[in-house]
């Protein structure tokens, strides 16, 4: 398959009083064509800023990208201009953000809104986006788009308000669509119409997806593949059966254990995972989890661990992989689906450093 | 909107009413009256006096005759001027005041806009620094003080401009920067932390990622947005600016409105003081009612109560 984006060892970190906060450290995924790529992980584990950056969408100065390339479509993104960078996004890269309420300007039609990235990107007119604009509003499930095109957003129901944000970034066909924590703010059922929208729309286009969310039931079922980030880097990265069913990072672990289901509603069996996440401006020597991790070893606390590769597709960053670690059993709540994958190596194998 | 106008416009004119009542009575109370002076007069010409001016007649009948006169727009003979009308000086020295006014509003908000939005565009960079000393400047300096700090410098010592006078344009320039100066320096504030309010907000990130330019972004989003706390200043400006006008005039003996206010207060005209006084009232409620109609226009969330849905 065909590699439409490629992060390599990317690093930011955003310069405050208090220092410099590095908030993205080291992290490398690839995303392929047509493929959804979930990023889960604790509030502040660097999501958010991971995936604006590939747009450079963080603010810069505070924020800097110290290392790291970005290659999308093999193209590096980081040494480009602001200039250069208008002309990627919202036609190569589009993002939805996480609230509907606050993303959308309050004193501008929803159909300008739509109509801008149209006139911008694909030299239409004011005419011709009109009426694009009332197809996108259409296609999207709102109905009465003639109508709806010349409304405030005010004049909408949340649910419907991510369906014109996800008009807006559809608008000029993007090869790849940043969605950070698209159904957070919405309530349980939309939540389903708006993931089964964009799945039924990234079918019918074609679109990468990298949807980023902390709820881990949603990723079963919007993704292909999942990384885990904590404290700024990717520990675990794998397909969603690997995840769900092989999981190999104590913090996965963690994140599984605390997720409620259907077969786990006492509320005493959703372990929290303790502690804080560091402080990302001095972080930790060792393993970052290593304070907040039960099974941690000696060595967690003087040497970052290395990525092990557990299969063609899975890849976790902790120490247990080590062939000389003891072996450890994950809680309770995980052993009960962990099953055998046939992928899997015999035996983990460690990846060279900067693969 | 229409609808909604009428409604505004008979709350205007119970206001205006009250205005005027209060106005009345307060006038009233005022201990002395219009030929109060050292001169003992003669009782026999005071009660001429007042018998022409009607102040002989009990007072609901006074006040009931000036309630009517105000409605047919007449407020009465001067008391002091024998040969003029409060109408007369109205219709004098109103347009002078209003080229005055408008002058000065018109420099305040279009200097204030634009520091307050370089200010928030360069944030923390040598310009945002400099508009704000500007602005600092402008409004720790009371207009009197401004004034007469113009006139010193660019009238007398640099002869660029005239000194006092309303003729010419030029005549013009001092007395509305004065004038300005406050306004301007607050309207630049409060745009400046607008603008840095809206630009932080979600949608500007929105409008980023769809590929607009940083300059397309402020102007189409975030400037409007901004304007909006600007906008509800406007109503307490024009009040700031007509009444600042009272001293600016007398600094700069401009005939204006805002002289004969100050004039006839001294001299206890109460036909005068009376008549200017609802004359105000009337332009500060119709320039408020102008106002929130602007908020309506700008901000489509308000809905203007009475009006009919916007389609
Ligand atoms: N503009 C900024 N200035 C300073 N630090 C920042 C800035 N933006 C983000 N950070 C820091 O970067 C780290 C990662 O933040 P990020 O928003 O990516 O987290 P997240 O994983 O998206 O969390 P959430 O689930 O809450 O959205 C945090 O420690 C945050 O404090
Ligand atoms: S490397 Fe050590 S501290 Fe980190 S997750 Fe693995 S066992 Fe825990
Ligand atoms: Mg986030």
């Amino acid at each position: 398959m065909e590699k439409i984006l490629e992060v390599k060892d990317l690093e930011v970190s955003f310069q405050t009083y208090g220092g410099s906060v590095k908030a993205v450290r080291g992290v490398s995924f690839d995303l392929h064509k047509g493929e959804t790529l979930a990023i889960v992980g604790e509030s502040g584990s660097g999501k958010s800023v991971t995936s604006q950056t590939i747009m450079k969408l963080i603010p810069m100065p505070p924020g800097k990208i110290t290392g790291g390339q970005i290659l999308f479509n093999g193209d590096d993104i980081v040494p480009k201009t602001e200039k250069q960078m208008e002309k990627i996004r919202g036609k190569e890269i589009s993002m939805i953000f996480q609230d509907p309420m606050t993303s959308l300007n309050p004193t501008m039609k929803i159909g300008t809104q739509i109509m801008e990235g149209l006139i911008k990107h694909q030299n239409m007119s004011k005419q011709a986006a009109k009426t694009r604009a009332v197809e996108l509003l259409n296609l999207v499930g709102i109905p009465m788009p003639e109508r709806r095109v010349n409304q405030y957003p005010h004049e909408f129901s949340g649910g419907m308000r991510q369906r014109a944000m996800i008009a807006i970034a559809l608008a000029a066909n993007p090869k790849l669509l940043i969605a950070d924590e698209p159904t957070t703010a919405l309530d349980v059922t939309i939540q389903a119409q708006i993931l089964d929208l964009m799945k039924d729309l990234q079918s019918k286009m074609d679109t990468s997806i990298i949807f980023i969310t902390h709820d881990l039931g949603v990723v079963a079922n919007v993704a292909d593949r999942v990384a885990v980030m904590y404290a700024g880097q990717i520990v675990e990265m794998g397909t969603v059966d690997e995840i769900f069913y092989d999981p190999r990072h104590p913090y996965t672990w963690g994140l599984l254990a605390s997720m409620p289901s259907l077969d786990n509603d006492n509320k005493a069996d959703l372990a929290a995972i303790p502690g804080t996440p560091p402080d990302l401006t001095n972080p930790p020597k060792g393993d970052a989890f290593a304070a907040r991790n039960q099974y941690a070893l000696a060595i967690d606390f003087e040497e970052e661990p290395p990525m092990y590769q557990i299969s063609e597709t899975h890849f976790a960053k902790t120490w247990l992989l080590h062939p000389d670690a003891p072996k450890v059993e994950p809680p309770e709540a995980v052993k009960k689906r962990m099953r055998q994958l046939s992928s899997t190596f015999d035996q983990a194998v460690l990846m060279k450093e900067g693969k | 909107m229409a609808k909604y106008i009428g409604k505004r416009l008979l709350y205007m004119l119970i206001s205006l009413w009250l205005i005027i009542t209060a106005t009345f009575f307060f006038m009233r109370i005022a201990p002395g009256n219009p030929f109060t002076s050292e001169k003992q007069l003669p009782p026999e010409i005071e009660a001429n006096l007042n018998a022409h001016y009607g102040l002989d007649k009990p007072w609901y009948a006074q006040y009931g005759d000036y309630l009517l006169k105000v409605v047919k727009w007449d407020f009465g003979p001067s008391f002091k001027y024998k040969s003029q009308t409060v109408n007369d000086l109205i219709s004098e020295g109103f347009p002078v005041s209003f080229i005055l006014g408008m002058e000065a509003i018109l420099l305040a908000v279009a200097f204030g806009l634009i520091l307050g939005i370089i200010a928030a565009l360069k944030h923390n960079k040598w310009q945002d620094y400099t508009a704000m000393i500007i602005a600092v400047a402008g409004i720790s300096v009371p207009s009197f003080i401004m004034a007469t700090f113009l006139q010193y410098f660019l009238a007398i010592k640099m002869g660029i401009f005239p000194v006092a006078r309303f003729e010419t344009f030029m005549h013009t320039i001092l007395p509305a920067l004065a004038l300005a100066s406050t306004p301007m320096a607050f309207i630049a504030r409060l745009t400046r932390s607008s603008m840095l309010e809206v630009m932080s907000n979600d949608y500007i990130k929105t409008a980023k990622a769809k590929g607009l330019s940083q300059g397309v972004i402020t102007v189409k989003h975030a400037i409007r947005n901004a304007l909006l706390p600007v906008v509800t200043y406007m109503g307490p400006l024009t009040a700031g600016i007509l009444t600042g006008s009272f001293v600016i005039e007398r600094i700069f003996g401009i005939p204006g409105l805002g002289a004969h206010f100050v004039t006839s207060i001294t001299n206890r005209d109460y036909t005068v003081i009376m008549g200017v006084t609802v004359f105000y009232s009337i332009i500060l409620l119709a320039s408020i009612l102008l106002v929130d109609i602007a908020y309506g226009i700008i901000d489509p969330r308000i809905k203007l109560a009475g009006g009919k849905k916007g389609e």
